[in-house]
């Protein structure tokens, strides 16, 4: 199957054809990982830009990495020590790097809508790599590969997401994407951080841990943001530990299959406790690992689909 | 200087006109109606042969920037968008810089209206001094100006005790107060209207609760102090349930919507354009079928357009980031015109009567009627002629709207102020 988007914005956007399709080139971009010189020369003569408006660590690695492993010349800009210091607009810097034809702008902007922007703006592709609460798009596509990778299968598998949904592009990604795979989703959490009209988005809503994950064959755990409780959102991490924290004890109800995942980076003993996130059902890192190859694969199919145009 | 219009339908909800006939003016007042009306000597003649001749439309709602925010627009400019757009009156609203908070800015503003205003601009004061929320702004020397109303539009009194004395202070001067009803707190600043669009585009959203709990209150304060309450650009179909049973109980309440309101919904927001953006933000489609109900029944009083100039550098940006308004006066009549008129929903004679008669009472402006002896203002529509808005013919300086691209049929065809035409 052809590639036909300039860019990726969002899971909503993608059809199940689609995501079955980047799925499948990730995993052949796998096999490059396990490989002693780790580099192919698909992308050679292509201009990456990672624009970074928020700090990021895993995700702009992984972009990096994943670039260099297709010999692209990734470069990294990020809002400290740049224009955007000085009071330029999104759209004048990225107008700016265009004029120096960057093939891929990867952005990542504490503003919902801020790729579309661009996307609007730019003749080259705009990959988002999380805006706002809105999606992470990729973030999404690599745990669906690593459910994938564990499970066998998406169709049919129940998945409770837990924690801050209301603030989460991590949850809303998936959330699209799960459905779109003919997945169940359970979200749970204090009715403060669930957003409105959340069931509209085809979902189960549920503020009792217990309940939502006893049935899960994925549970995901989301990071809680220690500002929430400047919001009034929260009374207290403390609290919030102790009724929507995945605990050892909490985990034995749950189904013996159960995958523990978590977008990271992991609040240990307040979402999940060290011994769940280090234990055997955790699939952490492996989401990690997945990280540069569902980028590898999305870096490749939008550079190719531009060659082809 | 007489000008005779021929052979329109003359439309005067006021009085209950609804005929072909012909309209004489002379000394800048209406002279004369009837058939067959011989021109005096030196008379224009304007054939509206298949046209609407009504009172010319009032916009209650507008903000024309200046002084102090000429970049985005100015008295000359808005009062040429405002007669290009049919109005043959405007009421700017007090957020200037520096604000329509005492009486030099009003004496400014009505200044700057005489020499470069091309319609007739009638000032809103501030309740609050620089619109603070802190301190009553001096009503009574900004109503002898000619401040026509006060508010701090743009931004709510969240004082309850202070707006219940600026209701009672500026009761002897006939002035309505106008309310931006929106509780600071459950809007937080937030984006766009809570629901599952803001739920899918990750955008803050904040709920009608906002709008309403200050609806709620203030109809309360107009209870107490029995001043005239007005609802600037009602949103939601709470607040409008609020409106409906207030006035049924007799309180002195009265409100207006905008078009945007009127005619679209948050979906609009989805693609994250800035140009659906304001404040309010717009409500779901059940809030917009309230809308229009109110406003064919009554308990909308009148169509104001809330008017917004922004910089295209303002608005071009991250939604949340991009500032909040639209751009109105050049395309609400055509809008009305073809999407509530032409479908029946609305009829013509409510449409004019929400957009001259009704305004005009609320604030007590001359105007509204095409009464022998009243001012010569008078807007002629076309309800037949296609239209496409182009933001960059606008004569407003600015572009931002969510309707660019949009057409339809239905236009004002001539707008005539103090009789006489005015070419925009």
């Amino acid at each position: 199957m052809a590639w036909k988007r300039k860019d990726l914005l969002s899971m909503q956007d993608l059809d199940a054809a689609e995501i079955g399709d980047l799925l499948d080139t990730a995993e052949t971009m796998k096999e490059i990982a396990g490989r002693e010189i780790k580099k192919v020369p698909t992308l050679r003569g292509k201009t990456v830009v990672n624009l970074f408006y928020e700090a990021s660590t895993r995700t702009r690695t992984s972009f990096e990495i994943a670039g260099k492993w297709l010999s692209a010349d990734v470069i990294n800009f990020s809002a400290s020590g740049s224009s955007a210091e000085k009071g330029e607009s999104l759209l004048d810097t990225a107008k700016n790097i265009e004029a120096m034809s960057p093939d891929v702008v990867v952005v990542r902007h504490k503003a919902s809508g801020a790729p579309a922007l661009l996307a609007r703006h730019l003749n080259c592709a705009v990959v988002n790599a999380g805006d706002g609460a809105h999606e992470h798009p990729t973030q999404a596509l690599l745990d669906l590969l690593t459910i994938r990778e564990k499970k066998g299968h998406l169709d049919g598998l129940h998945v409770t997401i837990v924690g801050d949904v209301a603030h989460s592009r991590v949850a809303r990604s998936n959330i699209q994407g799960m459905k779109t795979m003919g997945m169940t989703v359970t979200v749970a959490g204090p009715p403060t951080l669930i957003p409105a009209a959340c069931e509209n988005l085809g979902v189960v809503v549920s503020h009792r841990l217990e309940e939502a994950i006893a049935h899960a064959d994925v549970i995901m755990m989301l990071r809680l943001q220690h500002e929430r409780m400047q919001g009034g959102f929260i009374p207290s991490v403390r609290e919030y530990s102790r009724v929507w924290g995945l605990t050892v004890a909490r985990l034995q109800q749950c189904r013996p299959e159960v995958l523990i995942m978590h977008p990271g980076p992991v609040n240990r003993g307040v979402e999940l406790s060290p011994e769940v996130a280090d234990g055997p059902y955790s699939v952490i890192l492996d989401q990690v690992k997945n990280g540069v190859a569902v980028r590898m694969a999305v870096l490749y199919l939008l550079t190719g689909s531009k060659a082809a145009a | 200087m007489s000008l005779l219009i021929v052979n329109g339908r003359v439309l005067d909800p006021a009085n209950g006109i609804d005929t072909v006939q012909d309209v004489l003016v002379t000394n800048g007042r209406i002279a004369k109606l009837g058939r067959g009306l011989k021109a005096p000597a030196a008379t224009a003649t304007i054939d509206a042969t298949g046209k609407v001749v009504c009172p010319g439309l009032i916009d209650i709602h507008v903000h024309l920037r200046e002084p102090g925010h000429e970049y985005k627009e100015t008295i000359g400019s808005g009062t040429r968008a405002a007669a290009a757009g049919g109005f043959t009156a405007v009421c700017c609203m007090a957020n200037t810089l520096p604000v329509n908070d005492n009486r030099a800015v009003t004496d400014y503003i009505l200044a700057r209206a005489r020499v470069e205003g091309v319609v007739r601009v009638y000032p809103i004061g501030a309740v609050t001094k620089n619109l603070e929320g802190t301190q009553l702004a001096e009503m009574a020397e900004q109503a002898e100006a000619g401040c026509v109303a006060f508010s701090d539009d743009g931004k709510c009194v969240m004082n309850a005790e202070l707006y219940r004395r600026a209701m009672e202070y500026a009761l002897p001067f006939g002035t309505p107060i106008i309310s931006h009803a929106e509780d600071c707190h459950l809007a937080r600043d937030a984006a766009m209207n809570e629901g599952i669009v803001s739920t899918e585009l990750g955008l803050s959203g904040q709920p009608a609760a906002a709008e309403e709990v200050m609806v709620a209150r203030d109809i309360v304060l107009a209870e107490l102090t029995g001043a005239h309450l007005h609802i600037a650009h009602i949103s939601t179909a709470g607040a409008v349930r609020m409106v409906r049973d207030a006035k049924a109980r007799g309180v002195r309440v009265t409100a207006e919507a905008t078009p945007h309101h009127l005619l679209l919904s948050d979906e609009a927001v989805r693609g994250y354009d800035p140009n659906t953006k304001m404040a309010p933000p717009l409500r779901g489609k059940r809030d917009v079928e309230a809308l229009v109900e109110a406003l064919a029944d009554g308990t909308i009083d009148c169509i104001a357009t809330d008017h917004a100039p922004h910089a295209t550098s303002e608005k071009e940006d991250e939604f949340e980031e991009a500032a909040n308004g639209v751009v109105g006066l050049e395309t609400a009549v055509p809008l009305l015109l073809d999407r509530l008129v032409r479908p029946g929903v609305v009829d013509l004679a409510t449409l004019v009567t929400r957009l001259s008669v009704a305004p005009a009472r609320l604030l007590n402006l001359p105007g509204g009627s095409l009464a022998i002896g009243t001012p010569a203002d008078i807007t002629v529509l076309d309800l037949e002629e296609a239209w496409t808005v182009k933001p960059a013919a606008f004569r407003s300086r600015s572009r931002n709207t969510p309707f660019g691209g949009a057409t339809g049929r239905g236009v004002p065809w001539m707008t005539i102020v103090a009789g006489v035409p005015v070419k925009p």
